[in-house]
């Protein structure tokens, strides 16, 4: 099995996370994350979904997404030519003895504190996935006591944009 | 464009009279109330009431098959819409163009646990091609229109339309034609000649090519090019349970049905082929047995409109997107270039070796050593006598294997069944949806006695309505079926299969309780006289109990999970497939 991240245009309209949500449980693909946003147009959004599928099986997401109606585009974007990045908040133990330590963890991963009690830090930290999994290593023998992350958003890289198209079928559309 | 102000439930009977329906099959209730009442003032359409949303729903679908239209149904929120899912996943499996409609519970009430809410959307979500919640009445027209293009577009099926009923009573500026916002919905129908060139340069160069054919070539009416691409290429024909009727029965190409049940020779061919042309056809699992050992040998030409079916079970060497006549359409042309170029296929040594599978394994059946009906006998004289320009509609199990293999299909759309879903039920509305849309035409459900006691009510819609179908229902008093697999894979331990329902009920008495002439037959020789009697009442519904063997069993049988190739022409028995080489 191999990750793929997939950038979904979707028209924006109640019910569709449901949807694309059911498409994947039904037919048995696995999502490792989801992240779900509204595009520079008010009509679009747009989801990246990573998948752990091997390539015949992402051939089936793909074609089974484009089924569904409310789906404008589907692009793999290859890790090589797109930023992909992930957001992670994590409530560290730092109490006297151990914050500078902390604090030199924050420093290296170019990761911020966003919160500070007496006991505990809050780090916010973004970058793709091998990064964050590094710094969430480190923190470890710390005491991690809370960790939230986000599911991963990615863009292509270049001038090129992949909403623009779509954007024109739904002013034909409309 | 002039608009017209109206409730939304006026405006949805327009927008339904406009799309062109004429019928819809359905319940009134609370939440659907208000669209009942400009319904009733209706001139253009006629309301079928049922005795069961199931019953509306696979009535639609008996409505859509016969015409090609788009069926309708509609149902009341809660319960009422509940009742239409079974029917809408058979829709959905088979591919059929309906719209379901139904009342929700008022805005203010959705998401309250209000009464008779249910979540219908929701629930159909994964058996629909598409589903919309309305919630605002100036929505109506829009929905209904676009609900209708998808149903009937593309790859048929089943799109459900929930309106709340405020939406209904709404006040709104109705206009048409509105145009439709479906800016992710764009389905392919033409095909890409490259692929079909390649396809052609294929089957001239095969030696064991078949044709297999499924129900998209009879949903896109691709049948007349069908027969002669099958000319054309001299190849041999399958066709599958939902493409009965493509190719006549009676054409010396077509080799039968494929599957589970399919004739010795449609089963070889397939498995021995070294090109299957599949159009049309999902390489269903009933279909090619176990996956890893279908058509061992075959390069495949796969041609759906539906991408997503491509590949999806088996690998395409050449993948075909397209609406199945164009693509037949062009394939005639392509193959006919490489004709002219010289190029032709030779299967000389393929049809000797197919015509031996033909003749020595044909489909056959014993008269019960007792003396008991044979249920196979009863199924092939009703074909024979009633012939070929009726309609057949069958339920789901021996009697509907019996009725795909026993009766001889010449025209597309003969037979309806449930063939993806395995619907027992569906026989008697899917009948009565033919029936409507068929008035003229017989239409004969043939239907078992179990299948038969779980959709039976809609006799009194039939007998009320004035759809005078038949009903042979075939009782062997047991869900015959799964007595056969207990017979083969259980020890013969008959666990809950024992209906009794050679004794209760009393199909006749049951019959001619709903207004129906119930007939009764248990012996051979008077199996013509029963059938002709029912052939010639035809101001009220027929159903005739025939009383048959309960031990008889269909055959051939690819066991589930097993290999084509471990097909039995009866019990421990198995083809000798280089027989006649």
């Amino acid at each position: 099995m191999s990750l793929h991240t997939l950038s979904v245009l979707v028209e924006n309209k109640p019910g569709i996370l449901a949807r694309v949500a059911s498409l994947f449980s039904r037919r048995g693909f696995n999502i490792e994350s989801l992240a779900v946003g509204t595009t520079e147009h008010p009509d679009i959004s747009r989801m990246t979904i990573v998948v752990n599928v091997e390539e015949l099986p992402l051939e089936q997401v793909t074609k089974q997404l484009n089924k569904l109606i409310n789906v404008l585009k589907i692009v793999e974007l290859e890790p090589s030519s797109s930023v992909q990045r992930e957001l992670v908040l994590v409530k560290v133990r730092a109490d006297a003895e151990t914050r500078s330590q902390v604090l030199e963890t924050v420093q290296l991963f170019r990761a911020k504190v966003v919160d500070v009690a007496p006991e505990a830090v809050t780090i916010e930290a973004t970058g793709n996935r091998d990064k964050l999994d590094a710094l969430i290593r480190v923190l470890e023998p710390f005491g991690i006591k809370e960790l939230v992350q986000s599911g991963m958003v990615a863009i292509g890289r270049g001038a090129r944009s992949i909403t623009d198209r779509s954007l024109r079928a739904l002013e034909r559309s409309a | 464009m002039t608009t017209e102000q109206m409730t939304g439930a006026e405006a949805l009977i327009r927008a339904l009279e406009n799309v062109g329906v004429d019928t819809v099959f359905g319940i009134p209730g609370g939440a659907i109330l208000p669209a009942y009442d400009p319904l009733y003032d209706s001139k253009k359409l006629r309301h079928i009431l049922v005795r069961h949303e199931q019953g509306a729903g696979h009535a639609a679908q008996g409505y859509a098959m016969v015409t090609g239209k788009v069926g309708v149904c509609m149902a009341t929120s809660g319960p009422g819409a509940t009742n239409l899912v079974t029917a809408i996943s058979d829709a959905y499996m088979d591919s059929v163009p309906i719209v379901a409609i139904t009342g929700q519970v008022a805005t203010p009430l959705i998401g309250t646990d209000g009464f008779q809410e249910a979540d219908i959307s929701g629930i159909t979500m994964p058996i629909t091609k598409h589903n919309f919640l309305v919630t605002r009445g100036d929505e109506i027209a829009r929905t209904i229109a676009e609900a209708f293009h998808i149903a009937s577009t593309g790859r048929p099926g089943p799109v459900l339309v929930d309106i709340a009923k405020d939406a209904l009573q709404a006040t709104v500026e109705f206009s048409w034609p509105v145009p439709l916002q479906l800016p992710g919905y764009r389905p392919v129908t033409r095909p890409h000649s490259k692929q079909v060139r390649e396809a052609a340069r294929l089957i001239v160069q095969a030696k064991r090519p078949v044709l297999y054919v499924g129900g998209g070539v009879l949903k896109a009416k691709a049948s007349a090019e069908l027969k002669v691409l099958a000319e054309l290429t001299g190849a041999p024909v399958v066709t599958t349970l939902m493409a009965k009727g493509a190719l006549p029965d009676s054409h010396p190409l077509h080799m039968g049905m494929p599957g589970m049940h399919g004739s010795v020779g449609a089963v070889g061919a397939l498995q021995r082929s070294d090109l299957l042309v599949a159009i049309g056809t999902r390489f269903d699992d009933r279909v090619t047995g176990q996956l890893s050992t279908f058509a061992p040998e075959a390069k495949v030409v796969h041609a759906d409109i539906d991408p997503a079916e491509i590949s999806k079970n088996r690998h395409a060497d050449v993948p075909i997107v397209g609406d199945a006549r164009e693509v037949i359409a062009d394939l005639i042309v392509a193959v006919q270039a490489e004709h002219e170029a010289g190029n032709r296929g030779d299967y000389e040594d393929w049809w000797r070796q197919l015509r031996a599978w033909r003749e020595t394994y044909p489909l056959g059946y014993d008269h019960p050593a007792d003396g008991s009906l044979s249920p196979q006998y009863v199924i092939e004289r009703i074909g024979k006598m009633v012939g070929p320009d009726a309609y057949y509609v069958a339920g789901v199990g021996q009697h509907q294997m019996w009725a795909a293999q026993f009766i001889k299909y010449e025209r597309p759309g003969a037979f309806l069944n449930s063939g993806g879903a395995g619907t027992m039920g569906y026989a008697v509305p899917a009948a009565m949806g033919a029936k409507v849309a068929a008035p003229d035409a017989q239409v004969w459900a043939i239907d078992g006695d179990g299948c038969f006691q779980m959709t039976n009510q809609e006799l009194a819609t039939c007998a009320i309505e004035g759809i005078p179908i038949k009903v042979a229902v075939i009782n062997n008093g047991n869900l015959g079926m799964v007595r056969q697999w207990q017979t083969l894979f259980y020890n013969e331990r008959y666990s809950h299969t024992n209906l009794h329902s050679r004794r209760i009920p009393d199909f006749v008495k049951l019959a001619e309780a709903y207004g129906c002439v119930g007939l009764r037959c248990d012996r051979a020789e008077d199996v013509d006289a029963t059938i002709a009697k029912a052939m010639e009442i035809d101001d009220a519904p027929v159903v005739i109990d025939f009383i048959v063997h309960h031990d008889a069993m269909v055959w051939p049988m690819v066991a589930a999970g097993t290999s084509n190739d471990d097909i039995k022409i009866a019990r421990d028995m198995a083809p000798d497939w280089e027989n006649g080489d």
